[in-house]
């Protein structure tokens, strides 16, 4: 049984600001509609690639996206920024419309882009359960039925009749959830609100998602954390430039994700061409990943030494210059820094190109991770340039197993020995 | 089981008053926040609702009765101001509140889906209690002229009920109307400021209609459908002025032509006044 279907969905934006040429826009619009004709400007734009200049006025922030969802199934979304997963949430919430396709819903659907909507800051936080359950569709008796679980669940009951403007944002935050946790939607739509609040709420919220999705209900979750999502779904969408480029088993869909930064069929290297963060004044051209073999390549074995070799291309020289190479996991945390300053290394970046060469002894275990290299001036302490995540590579199993990173040692007295001993 | 189609456009009669009714637990709740949050760390509480109009209405007193002499029917001054003043704060805070629907709830509107045509009845029923509450003291007035006979009411008082209706029925269609235009050009929120107030001019409260010609009262409502409104109230419970059923039946009209344009309206552009707000 399908929980939801998705036909054809489509969204155009119109680019830039509101003004006399909307105006005159629209007009056309309603003489064509007068007419009977098609719309003329659903037939012109692009597909969305925020980082490119187009030429079109009209941008399609999603494009002919098709899936099905069977009832029960947690599914996650994931893509870069701008790749279209919000705007995909608004209109399965109903926040928006599609400008073309159909999406058929069945059961009752609760959507959570953001937690405590409504919330007015000078009504306590007894009074914010009522309008915030309400709006998301909680009638108030059943508000009341399960107000003292909401409560308990938030951990917030001292300040529960003080007005929420004198809140954290934490405890903001965790009333907020609090409610729509005790929603009970045959399906849920949830946008990335486990990132706010305490290492022990998240883990509080993650448990209650898996718990909701563990009673066969559907969920839909967009995240940012490759870790939650891994944990809570069975089934993963990648979404591109408003278009679904992959749909299948969700290890899969998160590695998809993490090599979309790579360019083609390149691996183990990158060239940019554009400047990242910073200042700009030099620029970081190309990244390779060099592995024990001397190869360029995104793969390596475990426990071999790995080289990273990081082209500059600087417009001015910098006598103080600082270089760092940051290694991440798949969920985005970072396990490892090396910046030049840490050895007391001098560097300095002259005109024209800069090669540095980072030599690594590798004790990431098998994986995925994620390079962001950075060159910065130690003088104005700015950044010059830095590309996040930008390459990634796997560390594999080889024949030396993974539980030597973690050195071991027995201690087996003799006396102790003695007291295991069997009769 | 319950179903949801989710199409890029619906039909203009395709308005779920169901989903409406099943909210009502929501709308009762905005009226509750609409009212509490208003005087929430003020001193004076809900009795700022009585100091706004006796001060305006001594005000009135002053200016239009003392320096300009303008004319009340012979009916006391601080009665005649302040019945019009009442009942036409309770029009013009329906109309400046709902005219701003959209705009000012796109971070709500923005983040969950629920019938918006909530948010507006919410305002024009946490606005008919302020305006309850403003009509005990008119109230109180009006009984202490009655009881010293300087005014005789008229049968027509009775009426009154039907009147509120038809306030608030053009408060919300004309409110929601320019919601509705103000999601993508933001034009319209200026012409209601000062709309609104150049309208109370247009409308009996500072002078009585007896002192326009008959054509004059006919194009005044023509121009603002309130004045006939006002005018019958305050014949009804002040005794004087005119009781024109037709320029009544004019304003019958419009507030259904309002109202339906609105929703109509309203109902078009709720489902994705987000891309444009």
């Amino acid at each position: 049984m399908n929980a939801i279907t998705l036909e054809n969905i489509s969204k155009q934006y119109r680019l830039g600001q509101v003004g006399s040429k909307t105006m005159a826009a629209d007009f056309k619009r309603w003489l064509y509609n007068l007419q009977g004709k098609e719309d003329p400007f659903a037939k012109i734009g692009e597909t969305n690639d925020r980082s490119k200049k187009g030429s079109s006025e009209y941008v399609w922030a999603l494009k002919d996206i098709n899936f099905d969802v069977k009832q029960g199934e947690v599914l996650g979304i994931i893509g870069k920024n701008g790749a279209g997963k919000s705007t995909l949430l608004k209109i399965l919430s109903r926040v928006t419309i599609p400008s073309t396709g159909k999406i058929s819903i069945h059961g009752r659907m609760a959507s959570l882009l953001e937690v405590g909507t409504g919330f007015h800051p000078e009504l306590t936080g007894r009074e914010n359960v009522f309008l915030n359950g309400a709006i998301m569709g909680m009638s108030k008796a059943e508000i009341k039925s399960k107000f003292d679980e909401i409560v308990d669940f938030s951990g917030v009951e001292r300040y529960i009749d003080t007005p929420v403007k004198r809140y954290s944002s934490g405890m903001h935050v965790r009333l907020g959830f609090a409610v729509a946790a005790h929603l009970e939607p045959e399906i849920l739509v949830v946008d990335e609100v486990l990132a706010v609040g305490d290492a022990e709420f998240q883990k509080k919220c993650l448990g209650k998602m898996k718990s909701v999705s563990g009673e066969g209900r559907t969920v839909l979750f967009v995240s940012h954390n490759m870790g939650a999502v891994k944990t809570l779904c069975n089934r993963g969408l990648l979404l591109e430039n408003g278009t679904l480029t992959y749909d299948g088993n969700i290890d899969e869909t998160v590695n998809r994700y993490l090599r979309i930064n790579q360019s083609g069929d390149q691996t183990g290297k990158i060239e940019l061409h554009k400047k990242g963060f910073g200042s700009g004044e030099a620029l970081i051209k190309k990244i390779e990943m060099i592995n024990h073999e001397g190869n360029i390549s995104e793969t390596t074995l475990y426990k071999e030494p790995i080289r990273i070799k990081i082209y500059v291309e600087s417009s001015i020289s910098v006598p103080t210059a600082s270089i760092d190479i940051k290694i991440s996991d798949n969920n985005g945390t970072i396990l490892f820094h090396a910046l030049n300053q840490y050895q007391n290394i001098p560097f300095s970046l002259h005109i024209g190109e800069n090669v540095i060469e980072l030599e690594l002894e590798n004790n990431l275990l098998p994986g995925n991770f994620m390079i962001t290299p950075g060159i910065h001036n130690t003088a104005t302490s700015l950044t010059i340039d830095m590309h996040e995540n930008i390459l990634a590579f796997e560390v594999i199993k080889a024949a030396k197993i993974a539980t030597e990173s973690y050195p071991w040692e027995w201690n087996l007295a003799p006396a102790k020995v003695d007291i295991l001993k069997l009769k | 089981m319950y179903t949801t189609e989710i199409k890029p456009q619906n039909k203009w009669y395709d308005i779920d008053f169901k989903a409406i009714w099943q909210y009502r637990d929501l709308l009762m709740l905005f009226v509750r926040r609409d009212f509490v949050a208003v005087y929430k760390q003020t001193v004076l509480g809900p009795i700022w609702f009585f100091i706004q109009p006796i001060l305006t209405t001594v005000t009135f007193t002053f200016i239009f009765g003392n320096f300009a002499k303008i004319s009340t029917d012979g009916i006391p001054p601080l009665l005649f101001y302040l019945s019009g003043l009442t009942f036409w704060n309770y029009f013009a805070s329906c109309l400046t509140a709902t005219s701003n629907t959209f705009v000012s709830n796109a971070g709500m509107f923005g983040k969950v889906y629920f019938p918006r045509l909530i948010t507006p009845l919410s305002v024009v029923i946490s606005n008919l209690i302020k305006f309850g509450i403003q009509f005990i003291l008119f109230l109180v007035v009006f009984f202490y002229y009655w009881w010293t006979g300087a005014i005789q009411p008229n049968w027509t008082v009775v009426l009154l009920p039907i009147f509120v209706m038809m306030m608030a029925g053009l408060g919300l269609g004309f409110g929601i109307l320019i919601s509705s235009l103000t999601t993508k050009y933001r034009d319209f929120t200026f012409l209601v400021g000062f709309g609104v107030q150049l309208l109370m001019y247009a409308s009996p409260i500072i002078y009585p209609f007896s002192i326009l010609s008959e054509d004059l009262r006919f194009w005044l409502n023509v121009l603002n459908p309130m004045s006939s409104i006002i005018e019958a109230i305050k014949y009804g419970f002040l005794g004087e002025g005119v009781f024109s059923i037709s320029n009544l039946a004019i304003s019958a009209t419009y507030m259904f032509v309002l109202l339906f344009v609105g929703i109509v309206t309203f109902h078009k552009v709720e489902k994705s006044f987000m891309d444009t707000v």
